[in-house]
């Protein structure tokens, strides 16, 4: 099963972050234990007895003071040394041109990838091994990507841009979310990240770049010609549907292709994706996107022909 | 009054119906320190039901994955307000209202420096706890989270007045905090007893003296974080929409500037609580006075220097990262100096296991695990990963409860029997005690695990991912143990007050001077004060064969500066975190310049008259000062009144200068340049009126022959002639940062 565990980081971008971690956790300990090993000693020793008069009143040691004043001030630079190298090691400076733009929209994340062209959502889908210089920006307010396995997290901000590194040794799926609130379904603002063999990922992103396929049947054609004539065209996008151009929302040419719907609510059954057409916000209230009163056939003709887009 | 106490009226009046209606009234109008307190008390206490409450709610929509038991905007609304109100309406009024109470008797003062003030601080804080919550009744709460991050909290997407009531409360509640902070260092400088020197404080005092400095230098910050929130959201600002040129990040700096100082406004004087307990059950002075009062003084000034490691993820750039790092680093020094010197005071003692030293043991390990979670929130690269993750969530809760609240709840076991009369059970103290270890820590450690694992705060549920259910149940169980405690707690003050053992004047054989009158103490405090001539006048007392050393010179002759002038001049501190906060924002927008209207439209020569006129008021008030040093009356009438004149003419100016600009299209929302213009310059003619009522004011006293030579004291004059200067100076930066640095562009 995917997880988001930071203890278990899988590129070396997380793991430098790990490793300051583990370095700190063991000074932290270390700490803990001299001071909280005091702390009890001194309550069990100097228990008081009954009818015990005052003991020596010891106003304090000048030295003592200076001594462990002195101490933590070398550990402070120790930590600030280890600090300063994992910052190095997990947050390279930016590559000229990002792999990568990630831009964070209530409740939901837009990824484009500029040398290709392809455009997806929540899901993104990364080349294992090798480290993709990520572009970050925002459409309304703050979000914060961060996939812990991956590497670090960084706010997007609107009318500020942030880079990160993104890289995964291994072919797998990560996950995480956003973690800056951002509103009524900041909870449901989840990523995915898939890192496949290089290979699969030219695959992946061929597929992508291919338009949407006329409709096979009736059915899912009177869905595309609904998905024209209602409100649909006002937010979403799919390539090759004359008009559908407006990226306000997710883009959805290859929808079919992803595993979750309403960015990480559901996974993306034809049931579910019925069920979210039919009223979204019965399902993730506050999103934007309004609940449009669609008959049961619409209903069954769009996400018929929705289910197509793979 | 005399001869009888406050607490013992309290309880007759409640005994005694026909006494109610009368003691009601006494309550509400009360300026006395020592029921102010009591007020502070019991509004915390109120608050902390309610505060607790949201939280025991939010735990149990939490407490199992993908939960419905809430609406996500409801649970955003009870995070907002939990954390707005355990902040502002609990831990701020229950940590003064122990201020209030004990800082003048252990200095041996009859009340604070201005009780009338005193009371107004005090009723800031229902004010505005009734404002935040009366937003329930207009739209609903509000759901931006207690700092409230813009562009979220702008209007565009936060449209309900609930912001808006947010912003007014902790504006209201923020100025009673400034007020307090004033009185508290005019009662320490002006109202010390006889033999009281600076350097014999005792701790509790002496760090919340230093913490009343924190105090006037970070409210006025937010409150000026506040004021432009709200010229954005009522008048169309643009300060932080990032859509006008507003930067969003800016309001994250202002926020934080008083955001981070406020946690130590919170510890400090839990750290005060915690330096009076210990040695008072170790049997032994506290080691190294110097080294912890030094300490906090380090801990005041570090804490303005470290704000922007809250922003180590908002993209700042690698040199402030590591700058607020290594800043952020070095106040752990400090603050580990001070565990260290109370662990150091058991040492060699006999420590006696009351219920205030269980808290004031279980205090230092929490307050250990605390600082050392933080340490990794200072690392930038660790706090790139913990970040708003539940480990965020468990340490500043280790501050807020496991140190803070502990501290409270230890110092309320203390000096109940001093505010009471009675002494609070033992046994149910440690029922509370005990539940509030095992609940506090079931709650919180569990929550560093969860955030390592991936889980953000602030999310209404969670996929049902591994370990995060049982960890979140865990979590959420935890918090029943701590409710049990808070019942507990509030029957055994009741069961206490009404029937608890009679305390006796000092009942745990203490050495401070609040431990040297009746409990309650009288009004006016003191029959008659024991000899000051060391830390612990009571221990010299009770032990003539073996006192403490005398500290610093014995002078019974010291003459302590006047209160009028050290309140005013601390007001006047405050006022410049207020005005520096605006003009800093004025000057950042300035260098990144939007097209429109920009400071070179402004009219320079007209502006140039009217404030010749304000800075002339400020020489005719001197002459007036001098007038009546001269008891010159009508001499003084005439430069007061002339003053009086010239401030009008400025503000008239101000005015018509307004006017040309609405009337040729610039208003608040045109750009970024007319919002922080009429902010700055609106908020300085706002004090240029309120210096002219003032003023006024003493002129028709003047004119009443109430005040002037020969008829009543010059120094609430001579306050407020400070304050007129104060005010002409801001014209002077606001003149220079406005009108004159656009010519040099």
């Amino acid at each position: 099963m995917p997880s988001s565990n930071a203890l278990d980081p899988q590129s070396p971008l997380a793991r430098a972050i790990y490793d300051l971690g583990i370095m700190s956790g063991i000074v932290f300990a270390f700490i803990f234990i001299i001071v909280a090993g005091g702390i009890v000693y001194a309550v069990v020793r100097f228990r008081a007895r009954p009818g015990e008069a005052d003991p020596r009143q010891i106003a304090g040691n000048k030295k003592v003071e200076v001594t462990w004043t002195m101490i933590p001030f070398f550990i402070v630079i120790f930590l600030f040394i280890i600090m300063l190298s994992a910052m190095n090691r997990a947050d390279p400076p930016p590559a000229p041109t990002p792999d990568l733009i990630v831009t964070g929209h209530q409740y939901w994340w837009q990824a484009d990838y500029p040398a290709s062209g392809v455009t997806t959502a929540n899901e993104i889908h990364i080349p294992a091994g090798k480290p993709l210089s990520v572009r970050l920006e925002s459409q309304d307010v703050l979000h914060e990507f961060w996939v812990p396995k991956l590497t670090r997290k960084m706010t997007t901000v609107p009318g500020h841009t942030n880079y990160i590194w993104l890289q995964a040794d291994k072919p797998g799926t990560y996950i995480g979310q956003c973690s800056e609130f951002c509103g009524t379904q900041h909870a449901w603002m989840r990523i995915v990240v898939i890192a496949d063999e290089p290979a699969r990922f030219g695959e992946w992103q061929k597929a992508q770049l291919e338009v949407a396929q006329k409709p096979p049947n009736d059915a899912t054609a009177k869905g595309r010609e609904l998905f024209r004539t209602e409100t649909c065209i006002n937010c979403h996008a799919i390539n090759g549907v004359p008009d559908a151009n407006v990226r306000v929302a997710p883009d959805l040419t290859h929808v079919a292709s992803r595993r979750q719907l309403g960015a990480g609510i559901m996974p993306n059954t034809p049931e579910n994706m019925r069920r979210w057409i039919t009223n979204p916000q019965a399902i993730k209230p506050g999103a934007l996107m309004p609940d449009f009163n669609l008959t049961n056939e619409e209903v069954d003709q769009l996400s018929e022909y929705l289910s197509t887009l793979r | 009054m005399n001869g009888t106490t406050t607490m013992a009226m309290f309880r007759d009046a409640v005994l005694d119906p026909a006494k109610r209606a009368h003691y009601r009234l006494a309550w509400l109008s009360t300026v006395d320190h020592k029921r102010i307190a009591v007020l502070y008390l019991v509004t915390a206490l109120v608050f902390f039901v309610i505060a607790g409450v949201e939280a025991l709610f939010m735990r149990l929509q939490l407490a199992v994955p993908n939960n419905h038991l809430l609406h996500p905007d409801t649970f955003n609304a009870l995070f907002t307000m939990h954390g707005t109100t355990m902040l502002f309406f609990v831990a701020m009024p229950a940590l003064f209202g122990l201020v209030n109470y004990f800082l003048p008797l252990q200095i041996g003062a009859r009340d604070m420096a201005f009780p009338r003030l005193n009371a107004f601080g005090f009723w800031c804080v229902p004010l505005g706890g009734i404002l935040l919550h009366f937003s329930m009744l207009a739209g609903g709460a509000p759901a931006v989270g207690w700092f409230a991050y813009t562009p979220l909290s702008e209007m565009p997407y936060s449209s309900l007045p609930g912001t808006d009531y947010w912003a007014i409360a902790l504006f209201v509640t923020g100025t009673g905090s400034i007020s307090f902070a004033i009185n508290t260092v005019a009662t320490v400088i002006s109202r010390r007893a006889p033999g009281m020197t600076m350097r014999r404080l005792p701790l509790f005092t002496w760090i919340n003296f230093v913490n009343a400095f924190i105090i006037l230098a970070a409210l006025p910050v937010l409150n000026a974080a506040l004021a432009m929130l709200l010229v954005d959201r009522q008048l169309a600002g643009r300060f932080f929409l990032p859509l006008g040129g507003g930067s969003p990040i800016l309001w994250q700096h202002i926020f934080w500037a008083f955001g981070h100082p406020e946690v130590y406004i919170l510890a400090l004087p839990a750290f005060g609580i915690i330096s009076e307990i210990i040695p008072v059950f170790s049997r032994k002075p506290i080691f190294g006075y110097e080294f912890v009062a030094a300490s906090s003084v380090a801990i005041a000034v570090l804490s303005m220097g470290v704000w922007a490691h809250h922003m180590f993820t908002v993209g700042m750039g690698r040199t402030l990262d590591v700058f607020f790092a290594i800043a952020s680093m070095l106040i752990s020094i400090p603050t580990g100096v001070k565990v260290l010197n109370w662990t150091a005071t058991m040492f060699g003692g006999r420590i006696h296991f009351k219920v205030p030293m269980l808290y004031a043991i279980a205090f230092l390990l929490q307050f250990l695990v605390a600082g050392l979670t933080g340490i990794s929130h200072a690392s930038v690269a660790l706090d790139w990963q913990t970040k708003n993750s539940y480990f965020l969530v468990a340490h500043f809760h280790f501050v807020a409860v496991g140190a803070i609240v502990f501290a409270i709840l230890g110092a309320i076991q203390y000096w109940f029997p001093k505010m009471s009369g009675r002494m609070l059970s033992e046994s149910l103290g440690r029922w509370t005690f005990w539940l509030m270890v095992i609940g506090f820590n079931m709650t919180f450690i569990i929550q560093h695990f969860l955030g390592l694992l991936g889980m953000p705060r602030r999310v209404y549920t969670y996929p049902d991912l591994p370990h995060w259910g049982w960890m979140n149940m865990l979590s959420t169980i935890g918090v029943f143990f701590m409710s049990a405690a808070s019942l507990i707690l509030v029957w055994n003050i009741l069961v206490s007050f009404f029937g608890g053992k009679a305390a006796g004047e000092n009942p745990w054989k203490a050495w401070t001077l609040e431990w040297a009158t009746s409990s309650p103490p009288p009004h006016e405090n003191f029959i008659a004060l024991p000899p000051i001539r060391s830390r612990r006048p009571l221990w010299d007392l009770a032990n003539p064969d073996r006192p403490d050393p005398v500290v610093g010179e014995n002078s019974d002759a010291v003459t302590l500066p006047d209160h009028n002038k050290v309140g005013i001049l601390s007001f006047i501190f405050s006022e410049v975190g207020f005005f520096g906060v605006l003009i800093l924002a004025y000057l950042y927008f300035y260098a990144h310049p939007q097209p429109g209207p920009s400071g070179k439209d402004l009219e320079l020569s007209r502006t140039l008259v009217f404030s010749i006129c304000l800075f002339a008021s400020s020489f005719t008030f001197w002459r007036a000062e001098i007038a009546l040093h001269l008891r010159r009356h009508r001499l003084m009438l005439a430069w007061l009144g002339l003053t009086v004149i010239l401030g009008a003419v400025f503000l008239v100016g101000q005015v018509t200068e307004y006017w040309k600009l609405f009337q040729s299209g610039v208003e608040v929302g045109t750009n970024v340049f007319a919002t922080g213009f009429f902010t700055l310059t609106g908020f300085h003619g706002l004090h240029v009126f309120i210096g002219l009522v003032v003023l006024s004011i003493f002129l028709w006293l003047a004119w009443r022959r109430e005040v002037g030579a020969g008829y009543g004291t010059s120094s609430a004059f001579a306050a407020a002639g400070y304050y007129w200067h104060f005010v002409d100076v801001v014209w002077v930066f606001v003149l220079l940062t406005v009108y004159i640095l656009p010519l040099f562009r």
